[in-house]
């Protein structure tokens, strides 16, 4: 006979309260792997979702900033070959009122166009000096009407003479816009008398809903001397400008002002111009798009560790329950088990076994419970963890815990024992005269 | 002149009753029981014949009063002396056996090798089995004893240290009188092999066989 002996009779004798302690601690170290195994699931979720969103983050910025380098690299050849159109207005002249108005009131020299032409401006293609006023029709009831004088493209003298842009209208000759032929029932070759001069018509418009519909056009020589105006003009067009870098503008105006200094130059809208905006526009938006996405991982990164402390704390007062719980019940068995095993610990006691030796047999016992309850638990832990895996734990893989496996191994035994040391403890110090006398 | 096995001198024992009332359990007992003594302790129920036993077998210090034995002072050792003073020198025996539940009877019988190595005490177990016609339920535990087998097996875990002294709480008092005859008889046997036996006992047949016999009174040993 010894301890072990004892010990392992005792076992076989009550099963069920000792099975019953075993899976108390089983219970508890199964809630600890749970929660372990759930915070790990919750950190992986946390890392995939974050790395997706990355992911999703540098395919959207890779995307965009390919797709807006081929935009680019297509507005640039479009501006390129389709170039844009600037005005050339008198020096002191203000731009809000050219805004207001359409036409500047203030007028400069016929002669800067023949300037600029003679100049070795590059980037302006064409030149389209011109004169406009607003003026009463005295002929047609004072009519409003908007004349423009032009005279056709001034050539570039250093370049090849171009293809003319617009119609030249010829002298002794008026164009007119759809509302005044309209009204007056005019049609080309038809004569019509302005401002006391006799004039043919040489092309009637067609409609087209704005000023140019009250528009006249004629010679610009004959418009000059009409408005008193010899040798002056108020605006030059350049038309199909091609510079293709970012300031185009600005580059533009440098250009002008060192052949034309004091002169103001403001951009036409063009299909160019309109392009680049919406190129802006898209690039502006994907930009926001991306900085949302990134913004958006944050914002998941900062809520899945918030969660994560949450969760944390609500797994921490459960355990600390459940952990309480199952120290309460394993004292409790080992109570009971001790009151039950009284009469043999006194017998025990009178034959002179020492209190230690019986202690040890009952630490042992309580010893057993814990290591065997754990090791059942891992056991499971083990055995499930593929399914788990595959299941509730997302991807977690409950293996990658082994390492605190003997932690748990050696900290459950420990924790069984102490929930058991005092009824123990107890039972081994009752008195065993009063256990065994035989009233 | 050399101690006896037992000597009990003015031992007083009470103990506390309700509402702060004492209860007078032994009254100065002197007592001495030496080798070959057979002892017979009687006495109306109540009157402290097994506070007495328990004081005498060092599991119960007294309130005044000294008990050695072998020449030892029981209750001047401290309790862990006391228990190795035990498991060598003193045997128990009660009324309701008080078996281990969960061992068989060779191992019941070999309980007291936890408290201290007994040499060859396996050979020791089986021909007290032998001796006490328990061969045959070596392997039955307890419960599946009847009961004048259970006495049987709780002496025989009682002499397997080879005491000097047995204390016997009347372990007659559950056997039919063929049983009970059967215990009495290896008492006296284990007396008159050297050893000493206080037996406490209500029953007038197991005082015969004894070969000295002691009344007690509410809590006073008469002779
Ligand atoms: N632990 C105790 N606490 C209080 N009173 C006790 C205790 N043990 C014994 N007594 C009292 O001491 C007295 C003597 O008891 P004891 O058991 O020694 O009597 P006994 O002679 O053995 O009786 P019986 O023949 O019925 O076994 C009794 O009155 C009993 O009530
Ligand atoms: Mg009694």
């Amino acid at each position: 006979m010894n301890l072990g002996r004892l010990i392992w009779r005792e076992i076989l004798h009550r099963p069920f309260s000792f099975v019953l302690a075993m899976a108390t601690v089983t219970v508890a170290v199964g809630c600890l792997i749970a929660v372990a195994a759930l915070l790990g699931s919750h950190d992986l979720r946390s890392r995939t979702m974050t790395m997706e969103m990355n992911e999703e983050a540098a395919r959207l910025e890779s995307e965009f900033s390919a797709e807006m380098k081929a935009y680019e690299d297509s507005v640039r050849k479009n501006m390129k070959g389709l170039g844009f159109n600037v005005f050339i207005f008198p020096e002191g002249q203000e731009l809000s009122e050219v805004y207001a108005e359409g036409f500047a009131s203030k007028t400069m020299p016929e002669e800067y166009v023949k300037t600029l032409a003679n100049s070795n401006i590059v980037t302006v293609n064409h030149l389209l000096p011109s004169l406009t006023r607003k003026l009463k029709w005295p002929e047609q009831n004072e009519r409003t009407v908007i004349l423009i004088g032009i005279r056709g493209e001034v050539p570039l003298s250093h370049r090849d003479p171009k293809k003319p842009l617009i119609d030249r209208v010829k002298k002794g000759h008026l164009v007119l816009g759809y509302e005044l032929h309209k009204s007056m029932g005019l049609q080309e070759g038809n004569a019509t008398t302005f401002l006391g001069r006799e004039f043919i018509v040489q092309k009637c418009h067609p409609e087209s809903g704005g000023k140019d519909d009250i528009t006249i056009w004629m010679h610009l020589t004959e418009c000059q001397e009409l408005l008193k105006q010899e040798g002056r003009i108020n605006a030059i067009k350049a038309l199909e400008c091609n510079c293709a870098s970012i300031d185009r503008l600005g580059e533009i105006r440098r250009e002008i002002a060192g052949i034309l200094p004091g002169t103001k130059v403001i951009e036409t809208k063009s299909k160019a111009l309109a392009r680049a905006e919406a190129r802006n526009k898209a690039k502006k938006h994907a930009e926001e798009g991306i900085a949302a996405k990134k913004d958006e991982t944050i914002k998941l990164k900062e809520n899945r560790a918030k969660l994560r402390i949450e969760n944390e704390r609500k797994y921490a007062a459960l355990q600390g329950v459940v952990l309480i719980a199952t120290i309460v019940s394993v004292g409790f068995l080992a109570f009971t088990n001790a009151r039950a095993r009284q009469t043999e610990i006194g017998i025990l006691r009178a034959m002179g076994t020492s209190t230690g030796s019986i202690l040890g047999a009952l630490m042992s016992r309580a010893f057993l419970i814990g290591f065997l309850g754990a090791a059942f638990a891992l056991l499971i832990a083990w055995l499930l963890a593929g399914a788990l895996q595959d299941g509730v734990l997302q991807g977690f893989d409950l293996l990658s815990l082994q390492g605190d496996a003997p932690l748990v191994l050696i900290a459950a035994p420990i924790l069984a024992c102490a929930a058991s040391w005092l009824p123990a403890f107890y039972a081994v110090n009752r008195d065993p005269a009063t256990i065994l006398r035989n009233d | 002149m050399t101690d006896p096995l037992l000597r009990t001198t003015n031992v007083q024992k009470s103990f506390a009753g309700p509402n702060d009332s004492t209860v007078s359990a032994v009254e100065e007992a002197n007592l001495v029981v030496d080798k070959g003594d057979f002892v017979a302790l009687r006495g109306p129920s109540g009157c402290g014949k097994s506070t007495l036993l328990f004081v005498a077998g060092g599991l119960l210090r007294p309130d005044a009063g000294e008990v050695v034995i072998g020449g030892e002072n029981l209750y001047r050792q401290n309790t862990s002396r006391r228990a190795k003073i035990r498991a060598s020198k003193v045997g128990f025996v009660f009324q309701q056996f008080h078996l281990v539940p969960y061992l068989d009877t060779l191992d019941n019988v070999l309980a007291p090798t936890l408290a201290r190595s007994i040499p060859d005490a396996r050979e020791k177990a089986n021909s007290l089995l032998e001796a006490f016609g328990l061969s045959n339920r070596r392997h039955h535990v307890p419960a599946t004893l009847s009961v004048g087998e259970q006495q049987r097996v709780a002496l025989a875990r009682a002499l397997l240290p080879e005491p000097k002294l047995l204390l016997a709480d009347e372990p007659t008092g559950n056997l039919d009188p063929e049983n009970a005859e059967a215990i009495l008889s290896h008492l006296l046997t284990f007396s008159k092999d050297g050893g000493a036996v206080l037996m406490v006992t209500h029953d007038d047949r197991a005082a015969e066989q004894a070969t000295r016999s002691i009344l007690m009174d509410k809590g006073r040993l008469k002779t």
